[in-house]
């Protein structure tokens, strides 16, 4: 490309850290979200929800509510317009609950009145006769024979059996424990919020906070009986996602409501009705065993996998395979068995969360590591470097790792970053418990703990994955000017400056606009798997390189300099691009296939100070070095990562959204803690920039890494500190203090069916 | 009622159960401050009342009849950004934005009273503002930029 560069030094390129295209905006207060949304004659949306697990509905009573003031609309199942349900891997679940609720928060019918208090109002005075039945709440108990079908295909969502050499062979040394990972809430500050408006060809425009416009038209026209020509879906301004908004949540009933009213109608939840109106991370149980010789090198891993799916699938199929493909850590591993297994029962349905399966492997095959090292006599970040996978090393699904593996590096780097001083800390605030002033540092020890993690980027097993961009190159008045379009999902995360970045960079251009994303152009995908950089970063990258053919062509017939723009765009240059990545394949039955377009790994060091009295814990530092291919804005990337790690904080030893026979205990910010400016430690972030040939620039996804093996990571540190087990997340106080091991309740040999589990 | 919101008189009519986000958010067409959580735990709705940081979320709009209320939107004016919201801008501590309105405000009020706070008393103060993508480094440095901005030259 090099004779083709243009001469014209533009600013902002890839490789600098750029200023957000939209920071102004948000900034001022004046950036529009999709609570923001408001049009005249607009109508409020409300939902009624299920108080039940799981109950028969033996009756609806909606005519209370139908006369009440201000009320446009009541709609129950019998007055949908068809049957149909949606999912996103599983047409599982109804619009509204039709014969019976499978969990606390199911919507079971929905109103549209003229004041959002007026449809609360509406929905407490629908009276619903439930007749309750039995929950099933532990995934375990879900899978065994006996247990009651919560659907008619039965209670496994999926399987995923990993089968790796001779996984039955024997090893020096093993290492046995089960795990389990709690389940984790996203906490989008934003709520979830859309604006149905109705056409006039019976159609209906929605504007809503989504990860991925064309995926929820797939799933919404139907369920309006309608045309996906006659459903038109526009972004609204995102207030983060974190996979919390992969599903539909409030896209169909806002757009029955609108069609039933013919009237403009905004569904916005509030923080209580979040919790229960989006998926959740999984909640997970895990049996691993980890064999090795006397010198430490890995010789198996075996490991049953149970992962909690909630009361609908989701993308719960994609989940367990990640569980299970990433199983043994970014490791050689030569033998392996990982029996992975997703059920449905009554707690609300889990589903896509930052990390994606990854997370719940990792917290547990580090453990396993750590309780390795510790048998051996080996330090454990020995122990990492010496198991670390190389450049060409096959995973336990045997495809080989390509491209950049810097395993060993990361693992080296991030546990060379200078640590915090030493030194008692005398300042309250700084140590376990805070302001509450709980301690002057008599009962605190400090712990270093350490981790690694990998994942996949871009959609794994034959998806058909692609994205769409357009570009068009023009010249107005103010000179040349790129347009960009796509349908991507700008969450936060920057895709819209990296985007701005590529244009720059190909065309020359320093003014870049960006198109409202909308479904009126090709699908782009999800905002998800750490792969918009990849995708739709790359599609973009394509386009501008069409642009820039057609630029040189007529530069060669005019005789111009192909960087004079001013006079080679008398006519704008226009090119859509579709563009794919390499192919995957399907899962088969041993899973042993190049499934994946490429891993992402990243290291980390968690310093943490514990009391040991009152089980308090703060931690200190966190250092991290993660192989990011090439950092489009290096700025923006540091960013992810110190938001990714403050999410596996989180986990760690904060975040748990609290069930009790299926009912959330704390739907609320009062009672579901998340990490502030006083739980976060400062991050020393390495950058390890080992292009990817098949990536943009060489640019690998670095959204989800940091959230993976933060958490591990810290609870490494927690263990070194106090000599407490902790193999479940998050780590309580009465953890610490009581010192109670984690038990599951179930005895299952790792790597066996979870069907044959037997109570304990 | 009458009360004083970004610097004019403003008359308004507000249920009794009525929050101050609700007011500005639905009734005056100010919808800067955010909704998140409801109940005073994120400082996305953080508004100054009579000068002094609240969460509008908790304050009821019939509370505010003949105050003075300053939210995001006044911060910056004709001339441009408010060196607070330069501040954020430029050093990355804006994601997805939801909760920058709120910390916005919190780190104007900070810096209003304490012009070159350390990180402690920085973290102390922000210590009500949930931010859910950027971990709070870069929301750190923000404020310090936006210290030596305001103070410093």
């Amino acid at each position: 490309m090099s004779t083709s560069a243009p001469r014209v030094r533009v600013r902002g390129v890839v490789g600098e850290s750029v200023e957000r295209p939209d920071a102004v905006p948000k900034v001022k207060g004046e950036f529009e979200y999709a609570s923001d949304l408001r049009r005249d004659g607009m109508l409020f949306g409300a939902t009624l929800r299920s108080p039940h697990a799981h109950a028969r509905i033996a009756g609806i009573e909606t005519s209370a509510a139908k006369r009440m003031s201000g009320v446009r609309a009541v709609i129950t199942s019998g007055e949908l317009p068809t049957r149909e349900r949606f999912g996103l891997m599983k047409l599982d679940q109804p619009v509204l609950a039709t014969e019976r609720v499978r969990y606390v928060g199911e919507p079971v019918a929905i109103v549209a009145a003229d004041s959002a208090e007026e449809a609360r109002l509406a929905v407490r005075a629908i009276t619903v006769r439930y007749e309750p039945l039995a929950a099933i709440t532990d995934p375990v108990a879900a899978l065994q024979q006996g247990a009651e079908q919560l659907h008619r295909s039965g209670n496994v969502i999926d399987e995923v059996i990993v089968v790796h050499g001779d996984p039955d062979t024997r090893a020096d040394v093993v290492v046995e424990g089960e795990y389990e990972v709690a389940m984790q809430d996203q906490a989008a500050l934003g709520p979830e919020a859309g604006l149905a408006i109705p056409r006039r060809d019976g159609g209906v425009d929605l504007h809503v906070a989504t990860q991925w416009l064309h995926e929820d038209l797939r799933q919404i026209a139907p369920c309006l009986g309608l045309p996906e020509s006659k459903v038109r879906l526009v972004l609204a301004g995102v207030g983060g996602a974190f996979g919390a908004r992969e599903d539909v949540t409030l896209q169909i009933h806002t757009c029955l409501l609108a069609l039933a009213t013919r009237r403009p109608v905004r569904m916005t939840y509030g923080r209580e009705e979040s919790f229960y109106g989006h998926v959740h991370r999984h909640p997970a149980k895990l049996f691993y065993a980890h064999g090795a010789t006397k010198r430490g090198e890995l010789v198996f891993v075996r490991a049953t996998i149970v992962l909690d799916g909630g009361a609908y699938a989701s993308s719960s199929p994609a989940v367990i395979a990640n569980a299970a493909c990433f199983g043994a850590g970014p490791y050689r591993v030569p033998n392996a068995r990982i029996h992975a297994v997703g059920a449905y029962t009554n707690n609300p349905p889990a589903g896509a969360m930052r990390g994606f399966g990854a997370v719940q492997s990792c917290f547990a095959y580090e453990g396993q590591m750590d309780a390795l090292a510790a048998k051996l006599g080996i330090d454990p970040v020995e122990l990492r470097e010496r198991n670390a996978l190389r450049n060409g090393d096959p995973i336990i699904t045997s495809q080989p790792v390509e491209g950049s593996a810097p395993v060993a590096e990361i693992v080296r780097r991030c546990a060379d970053a200078p640590l915090p001083p030493r030194g008692p800390e005398t300042d309250p605030i700084a140590l376990p418990g805070g302001a509450g002033n709980l301690t002057h540092g008599e009962g605190v020890r400090r712990g270093v703990g350490f981790a690694v993690g990998m994942k996949n980027v871009c959609y794994s097993h034959g998806f058909d994955d692609f994205a769409t961009a357009r570009v068009r190159l023009m010249r107005d008045e103010r000179g040349p000017l790129a347009r960009v379009h796509t349908a991507a999902a700008e969450v936060g995360q920057g895709l819209v400056t990296v985007c701005v970045q590529i244009v720059r960079t190909e065309l020359g251009v320093e003014r870049v606009e960006l198109d409202p994303p909308d479904t009126t152009i090709g699908s782009a995908g999800s905002s998800s798997a750490s792969r918009q950089t990849w995708m739709t970063g790359g599609a973009v990258l394509a386009a501008c390189r069409e642009v820039k053919a057609v630029l040189l062509s007529r530069a060669r017939a005019t005789g111009r300099p192909p960087d004079d723009l001013a006079a080679l765009l008398d006519e704008p240059i226009d090119k859509t691009v579709s563009h794919r990545h390499r192919d995957t394949e399907p899962r088969d039955a041993a899973t042993q296939n190049a499934g994946h377009v490429a891993f992402l790994f990243a290291a980390h060091r968690a310093v943490a100070d514990v009391d040991i009295e009152t089980g308090l814990i703060k931690v200190v530092q966190i250092a991290t070095a993660q192989d990011v291919g090439k950092a489009i804005n290096p700025l923006a990337v540091v960013g992810q990562i110190e938001g990714g790690i403050a999410q596996g904080l989180g986990l760690a030893v904060m975040e748990e959204v609290i069930l009790k026979d299926g009912h959330v205990r704390n739907a609320s910010f009062t009672d579901y803690l998340l990490p502030t400016t006083l739980d976060m430690p400062p991050v020393v972030t390495l950058l390890i920039e080992h292009p990817h040939p098949d990536a943009p620039y060489g640019a690998k996804g670095v959204g989800e890494p940091p959230t993976i093996s933060s958490t591990p990571a810290i609870v490494a540190a927690i263990r070194a500190a106090t000599g407490r087990t902790l193999h479940r997340v998050p780590v309580r106080p009465d953890d610490i203090v009581f010192d109670e091991p984690y038990r599951s309740g179930w005895r299952i040999t790792p790597g066996d069916d979870p069907r044959r589990a037997v109570r304990a | 009622m009458k009360l004083n919101v970004n610097g004019s008189e403003r008359d308004l009519e507000v249920d009794d159960h009525e929050s101050l986000l609700t007011a500005l958010r639905e009734r005056l067409g100010l919808p800067g401050s955010k909704n998140a959580c409801e109940q005073g735990e994120c400082g996305s709705c953080s508004v100054l009342l009579d000068g002094a940081l609240v969460c509008s979320c908790l304050v009821l709009a019939g509370a505010v009849a003949g105050r003075d209320v300053r939210t995001v939107e006044a911060l910056s004016d004709d001339e441009g950004l408010h060196p607070v919201q330069r501040a954020f801008a430029e050093t990355g501590a804006v994601q997805c934005g939801f909760c920058t309105p709120g910390l916005v405000v919190a780190t104007y009020a900070l810096l209003t009273e304490n012009p070159e706070p350390s990180d402690r008393e920085v973290r102390e103060a922000l210590s009500g503002n949930i931010c859910r993508c950027t971990g709070y480094g870069r929301i750190l440095e923000a404020v310090q930029r936006a210290s030596a901005a305001m103070y410093r030259r």
